[in-house]
Parts: C-alpha cells; sequence; structure tokens
C-alpha cells in the first residue's frame, strides 16, 4: 500500500511526568495517511499513556499536529477512538442503536426512535457487517461483534486519525483476522491514518506498515522488519 | 392550585382526598416520583449509588448550616451548601485513583457528624431530627409549586443531555473524543441530584432518599431491553410505588416513605426474580 503521502499526522516531543516520575519522555513520530501505524512494547512501558495523551485525556507536553500538504497548512485534527473496554455490564438495558445516538445524536434515546436516526445508524453498521446487531443488548455482544460496533462509532464522522487500543481478551481468532481486514479496508477506502497499540506481535507482523517500539521513549520505529530486526527490540522481547 | 384539588377530588372520589394535606402529598409523589426515577436510571448505570447516598447525608449538614443562618435564609444556603458538596464529591472522586468508595465514605460520615454536631450545638436537633425519616404529609403549597418548577427543568435538563449524560457512561474517554465536554457534564449531573435531594430531603427523609432513587431504577434494569423501557418501567414502578404507598400509610398509620420504600423494595425482588425469564 502506498500512501498519498498528502496528508501526515505529526507526533512531537510527547513526555508526560506523573507526581514526578517521567511516564513517557519526547515520544516523536509521523503517521501518514493509509498507513497502519502499530505500537508495541511491554507492560508499562507507556502505550497506553501515549494514547490518553493523544486523545488530550491526561496533562502532556509536546504537541499533535495535523498538515494537508495539498494546502500545505495545519488544520484541526479530528481523532477517532476505539476504547479497549466499556462500562456495560451483561443485560445492562442498552442496545447497541442506544449507545450509538447516544454518541451521535442529541436526540433523547430515552423517548420514541427517531426513525432517520435509526436508519442513519443501520447504515453506518452495514459497513461493518454489523447492522444487525443494532437492536441487541450492548453487554450482550461477542468481543468481536462489539469490536466492530465501536469502530463503526468511531468512524463516523470519518477521522483523520484512528486510535485503537486492542482489547487484550475477548475476541477469538477469527474474529482478529476479520478485524484487521476491515481496519486494512478503511485506511485504503478513506485514506486514514491509524495508530493501534497491540499486545500480539504476530499480527504486527502481518499487518503492520509501520512499528514504533515505545519504552518511556521511541526505541526503535520503522517497518515492520527494521524493528523486528533491531537489538533494541531484542533487549525488549528477547529472540522471537 | 384549586382548580388542581377539584380536578383531583373529581377524578379521584375516595375519602382520603377530601383533605387538602393528602391532596398535596398526591401531587408530591406525582412530581417527584417520575424525576427520581430517571435520576436513577443514571445513578444505576454509573454505578453512583453510594455518591447519591453521600449526597443525601449531606442534606443534613446543609440543614445545619441552614437553621444557624435562619430559616429566612435556609433554602438558599441549603442549595449553596448541596451545590458545592457536589462539586467537590465529584473533584475528589476523580482525582483519587483508589478507593472511590472510601472518600465518599469519608465524606459522607463528615456530613452527617458536622450537620449533627452543628444541630445540637444549636439546640434545634429535636426540631430537626424530623429530617432524617420526613414527612410528606407536611408538604405545603409553595413546596409543590417549587416541586413543579424543579420537575419541569429537571427534565428539559434530562431531555437535552441525557445522550451526552449516557455517552460518558458508557466510557468517557470515547465520549471525549466526540467533543462532549465530560468534566462539565458530570458536575451538572451531580448538582441536579444534590439540589433535587434538598428539595425533597424534608419530606422523604435522609434514611429513605437514596432508595426512593435508586430501587425503581434498579427493579427496571432487571427486565428493560433498551433505554426507552428503562426509563417507562422505572417510572411506572415509581409512580405506582409511590401512590400506593401513600394510599396505604393513610389507612394504617405507617410513615409514607417508609411504606413507598418497602413496595419499590417487593416490586426489586418481583423483577428480579422475572429477570431470567425476560433474558432467557
Amino acid at each position: 500500500m502506498e500512501a498519498c503521502g498528502l496528508h501526515c499526522t505529526k507526533i512531537e516531543n510527547i513526555s508526560v511526568k506523573i507526581e514526578n516520575q517521567t511516564i513517557l519522555k519526547d515520544v516523536t513520530f509521523d503517521v501518514h495517511c493509509g498507513e497502519l501505524t502499530m505500537i508495541i512494547g511491554k507492560n508499562g512501558a507507556g502505550k497506553s499513556t501515549l494514547l490518553k495523551a493523544l486523545l488530550n485525556e491526561i496533562e502532556h507536553t509536546g504537541k499533535v499536529e495535523f498538515i494537508d500538504m495539498k494546502e500545505n497548512k495545519n488544520k484541526k485534527i479530528k481523532i477517532g477512538y476505539v476504547p479497549q473496554s466499556l462500562n456495560i455490564e451483561r443485560n445492562m438495558p442498552t442496545s447497541v442503536y442506544d449507545m450509538f445516538a447516544s454518541y451521535i445524536s442529541d436526540k433523547p434515546v430515552f423517548f420514541r426512535k427517531d426513525v432517520e436516526l435509526y436508519k442513519k445508524i443501520k447504515e453506518c453498521l452495514k459497513t461493518f457487517g454489523a447492522d444487525k446487531l443494532i437492536d441487541n443488548r450492548v453487554g450482550n455482544l461477542s468481543g468481536g461483534e462489539l469490536q466492530r460496533i465501536l469502530l463503526s462509532i468511531a468512524t463516523y464522522p470519518i477521522p483523520n486519525l484512528l486510535i485503537l487500543d486492542e482489547p487484550v481478551s475477548g475476541v477469538d481468532r477469527n474474529g482478529t483476522r476479520d478485524f484487521y481486514e476491515i481496519l486494512s479496508k478503511l485506511k485504503d477506502k478513506y485514506d486514514m491514518s491509524i495508530i493501534l497499540v497491540s499486545h500480539d506481535l504476530e499480527l504486527v507482523k502481518k499487518f503492520a506498515d509501520k512499528v514504533v517500539l515505545l519504552d518511556k521513549e521511541v526505541k526503535k520505529q520503522g517497518t515492520v522488519n527494521e524493528v523486528f530486526e533491531s537489538n533494541e527490540f531484542k533487549d525488549c522481547f528477547g529472540n522471537i | 392550585m384549586d382548580i388542581i384539588y377539584n380536578i383531583l377530588e373529581t377524578i379521584l372520589p375516595f375519602e382520603f382526598m377530601q383533605y387538602a394535606f393528602m391532596k398535596n402529598a398526591f401531587l408530591a409523589i406525582l412530581l417527584v416520583s417520575p424525576i427520581f426515577a430517571i435520576l436513577g436510571t443514571m445513578i444505576v448505570n454509573n454505578k453512583m449509588a453510594f455518591f447519591s447516598d453521600a449526597l443525601g447525608h449531606s442534606a443534613l449538614t446543609g440543614i445545619a448550616i441552614g437553621s444557624i443562618l435562619g430559616i429566612s435564609n435556609m433554602n438558599i444556603s441549603m442549595f449553596i451548601f448541596a451545590v458545592i458538596f457536589a462539586i467537590l464529591l465529584n473533584l475528589v472522586k476523580n482525582k483519587t485513583s483508589y478507593g472511590a468508595d472510601t472518600i465518599i465514605s469519608v465524606f459522607s460520615s463528615i456530613a452527617i457528624a458536622l450537620g449533627l454536631a452543628i444541630l445540637a450545638q444549636s439546640g434545634s436537633f429535636n426540631k430537626y431530627s424530623s429530617y432524617l425519616v420526613g414527612d410528606i404529609l407536611s408538604i405545603s403549597k409553595t413546596e409543590i409549586i417549587y416541586l413543579f418548577i424543579a420537575f419541569i427543568l429537571v427534565f428539559i435538563f434530562w431531555g437535552k443531555l441525557f445522550n451526552k449524560l449516557n455517552a460518558i457512561s458508557i466510557n468517557p474517554v470515547l465520549a471525549k473524543s466526540k467533543g462532549i465536554n465530560v468534566k462539565l457534564l458530570d458536575n451538572m449531573f451531580a448538582i441536579i441530584i444534590a439540589v433535587m435531594v434538598m428539595i425533597s430531603i424534608r419530606w422523604v427523609g435522609i434514611l429513605l432518599i437514596n432508595s426512593m432513587m435508586i430501587l425503581p431504577a434498579a427493579s427496571s434494569r432487571n427486565i428493560a431491553k433498551n433505554m426507552r423501557s428503562y426509563h417507562a418501567y422505572s417510572i411506572i414502578f415509581a409512580l405506582f410505588s409511590g401512590i400506593v404507598g401513600l394510599i396505604i400509610s393513610y389507612y394504617t398509620n405507617i410513615p409514607t416513605a417508609p411504606m413507598i420504600v418497602i413496595l419499590s423494595g417487593i416490586i426489586y425482588f418481583i423483577t428480579f426474580g422475572a429477570r431470567k425469564v425476560v433474558n432467557k
């Protein structure tokens, strides 16, 4: 996949300190449109913290810039986010429609269903093969189903940068493969930049366009081969 | 007001409806049950039952401070205290990464102790001890008008901002990425609970106010499948136990608020039993 190269998200000198402890130090890398950038690192390397900083969820220094080279100017970046988990239990009275509508509309979901909105949501879900789930309760979905629905929420409206925190559990092998195939389609179709925190090196090897090895700072970045063959990678994960 | 009284007498030609205090109590229940029922849905979803309990307890301090400042300022001082307490509680809850329940418990204990201490010191404890169990039959016309205003305001708030509250409840970071002001809405919600508690505390009572908020929503959650039925059942349960509770208490001399809560409790266990059937 060749990136169009006209949009670029520059992540510059992101540092995070919590109670005088340095969690992240000068994290700098670029994300190009149409590229799947995967962030790897050991537990406690600061992967989740980096996502929180990018989402402006915690205090940090440094900046995130989105540059449109076609018009050669900085634009306000639109970020889509797919969280790792939700605060929803089994049998909770929240349907997929309720959840989706809550994020994209102000028409109260406790009142009657809005026909237009219902149609629109169904349309969005269809892209991810999840339109049949619209009336199901969110708490009763499988991990893979939930992931597809979260993805459709994150991509409405289409963001410039999509940030994903890969779930550690609850998605089976096939579900995971489907998920990555959807991601590949997304980045091609919408020319979207994607940052994904992954815990599964096998999948990284298979799907990443670019890998960032993180351990409080960027230890190594580049293509899959460049990173996986590097000494820094071996220091971190040993020989695999 | 007289027109409403006449309507009530015509629609419900029962013995108990002849009394003005019963008419007032009936109206109060019609207004306050749906409010607590809808606020409860979000309190239960957010696992905030303990949080709202602490807000209920803080009312005692609000009353105590009000009693020092004099009756004329009482409503205002209670109101201001409720807002400050709610924001403070929210702030502390969000700042600590460990055991929010411990922090909330600390706040609620201090609020009760402070309230009791101030009331005892100013010698007005006996006068206000009725706030512990409340007395719905003592509600006045003016208070019903206040309640009506609160009723309208809460429903407007709910209609405009419920989706955002729900979005935050499901995942605050995701909500923020969609441009929702998480902190502001969090505080607004806490303030509305606190203010509703303050308005209602005198006739519901500190010991039972949280049950009025939690039980209808908790019962509804057992059997509801989406947000619409969640709200509808919650309001129906709250109105049913409210009205039936009032009537039973009239004939049996059991205080009204406890009777309402007992009925809500029974409904909870019925829905709990029905849960398996509904969810198959």
